[in-house]
């Protein structure tokens, strides 16, 4: 019963004779948590760089939903229904919360070309903004300016407005990055909340993370995919201890 | 009323106050080039301020504003209302292809491109036949509006360029707060994050370009039709950066700041022009203490000041 949402065969980026990543072929099924892990420069964000279109791959393609995406603009695979968040919290600094979530929510209303319209047009995205933020543990912070906010905040935000747009497939990169214990787990619960009807890749560092989490995992080294499978079989493949986990013990 | 917030409707009222009072008070032609200046400056503002790019060529729009409409005026005798949006549109069709080649870049080389398409404007200009070159397009009559107002009346005049700066500075504020500027904040604070969100970023910067120059276009239009001159100065790139220097002396984003900015450039161009190359040093040297002790601006420190948004 399980199909393949997202698929990739051969993809392959150099930067100038360097390969960043070589001929990943990667299967995310539908309605799972799939996650991406790996040392420093194993090519992780280049991987969802290159998915989002963000990059142009070398070689290689990507498939969205059975459809070839490769090459297509990045605010069209957005469009389709494949949403990213970025590793440095991606949020509008300058903005309120409220109005971070109703940019992602204005999409719904297709192009915003109509600079003759009042901003009291968007007011009807209101409620539903004030909703997400309740749901990623945000009430009554919608008039906060979100510099002002604190760094796990600021992720919850992220993910808020990212699901505003109420993708099929969300691509997480280091949701829990630079956290404080008690907000990484505050991320988790929001990402099994959320996972209802959507498929999650995410790039982690926090294995502890990936453990309680992911249905399955891709361990990635030099650019390359390394292992395969379920957090129980990936942690004792002893080529992914030497690559990865090993580097614990040393 | 038009989005403003309650200090800022108190603001504008202040202006509009001394719109109309001001003209009885200073010499009015002064007044106009501050107000044309100010429509200019307000124009930059919309794309350094709130979509976030420096553009180091718009004299070419201001100045090829005033060409047209200088030549439409004195060569084809057209109304004063058509020979202004003339301009306007000049600087609209002007921006869309000078914006279409740079806008596919931001920071530095943005600036860059704008100022090399910006110097082939001038050039164009310096040889083209109908700018008259060095002497540029003289004697350009101001003639009727809406074919009855006789605008050779300074008083008369002011009015028409007052009811040109509010429209133009009302319609930036509109533009700021729509959905289109809120897309347009959003690619200022974080412009991967607003394609990621499915915006074509590049669509709404050309957009947000063309209004700019278009309202830069009606401004230099404005502005030969007050001086019935329009001159080679008024495309030079050392226009494009006083401008930069206005909007940045008022405060940059921030609503009144390029007409504050204005105000005080003008002035100092006005009342020290009898110590002749002393302006430009001393304007650099404002320019300097600006950028070291005040960088938010006259308006952006009055606002901090006040924690109000102005």
């Amino acid at each position: 019963m399980t199909d393949t949402i997202l698929e990739t065969a051969g993809l392959t980026r150099e930067f100038s004779g360097f390969v960043a990543v070589d001929g990943v072929s990667l299967r995310v099924e539908t309605g799972t948590i799939h996650a991406l892990i790996g040392p420093n420069g194993a090519g992780k964000t280049t991987c969802f760089n290159l998915l989002t279109n963000f990059l142009t791959p070398t070689r290689g393609t990507i498939k969205f939903k059975g459809e070839d995406i490769t090459g297509m603009k990045p605010a069209m695979v957005a469009r389709r229904g494949l949403v990213r968040s970025f590793q440095i919290s991606a949020v509008f600094p300058h903005l309120t919360a409220l109005e971070n979530v109703r940019l992602a929510l204005q999409r719904a209303r297709g192009a915003s070309f109509d600079f003759w319209r009042p901003e009291t047009a968007l007011n009807v995205y209101n409620d539903r903004a004030l909703e997400l933020l309740h749901d990623v543990g945000l009430p009554d912070l919608g008039n906060a300016v979100v510099a002002d906010l604190p760094y796990g905040q600021k992720r919850a935000l992220e993910i808020a407005t990212t699901l505003a747009l109420d993708p099929e497939m969300m691509l997480l990169d280091e949701p829990t990055a630079g956290m404080a214990h008690g907000d990484v787990d505050t991320i988790v619960q929001l990402i099994k909340r959320i996972r209802k009807g959507r498929t999650i890749l995410m790039v982690e560092h926090n294995l502890s993370v990936v453990e309680g989490l992911c249905d399955t995992i891709t361990v990635l080294t030099r650019g390359r995919i390394l292992a395969e499978g379920d957090y129980a079989t990936v942690s004792k493949n002893p080529e992914v201890i030497a690559a990865y986990l090993g580097s614990s013990d040393a | 009323m038009f989005g403003f917030s309650r200090p800022q409707l108190i603001a504008f009222l202040a202006m509009l106050a001394l719109i109309i009072v001001c003209p009885f008070v200073v010499y009015p032609v002064f007044l106009m080039r501050v107000l044309c200046m100010a429509l200019f400056a307000c124009a930059f503002n919309l794309m350094i301020g709130y979509v976030g790019l420096l553009s180091f060529g718009h004299a070419a729009f201001f100045g090829m504003g005033g060409y047209v409409t200088a030549w439409t005026m004195k060569v084809w005798h057209l109304d004063a209302s058509i020979a202004i949006l003339l301009g306007g549109v000049t600087g609209g069709v002007l921006g869309l292809c000078l914006g279409y080649l740079a806008i596919r870049r931001s920071g530095i080389y943005f600036a860059m491109i704008t100022l090399a398409l910006a110097q082939m404007v001038y050039f164009f200009c310096l040889e083209a036949p109908f700018t008259g070159g060095e002497d540029g397009i003289q004697q350009v009559p101001r003639g009727h509006l809406f074919g009855f107002i006789d605008l050779s009346n300074d008083m008369t005049m002011y009015a028409l360029v007052a009811c040109v700066f509010l429209g133009g500075f009302l319609l930036i504020h509109r533009i700021i707060h729509s959905p289109f500027g809120q897309v347009l904040k959003g690619i200022r604070e974080n412009e991967p994050r607003t394609t990621s969100l499915g915006y074509r970023t590049d669509d709404y910067k050309l957009i947000a370009f063309m209004l700019s120059t278009s309202l830069t276009g009606i401004a230099g239009g404005t502005k030969a039709l007050v001086f019935g001159i329009a001159t080679l100065t008024d495309v030079n790139s050392s226009t494009s950066g006083e401008i930069v220097l206005t909007t940045l002396l008022g405060g940059l984003g921030t609503v009144f700041g390029p007409v504050m900015g204005s105000v005080v450039m003008v002035s100092m161009e006005n009342y020290l022009a009898q110590f002749g190359a002393w302006v430009t040093v001393t304007q650099g040297v404002i320019f300097m203490f600006c950028v070291l002790a005040f960088r938010r601006g006259i308006i952006g420190e009055i606002g901090n000041f006040l924690k109000l948004k102005l």
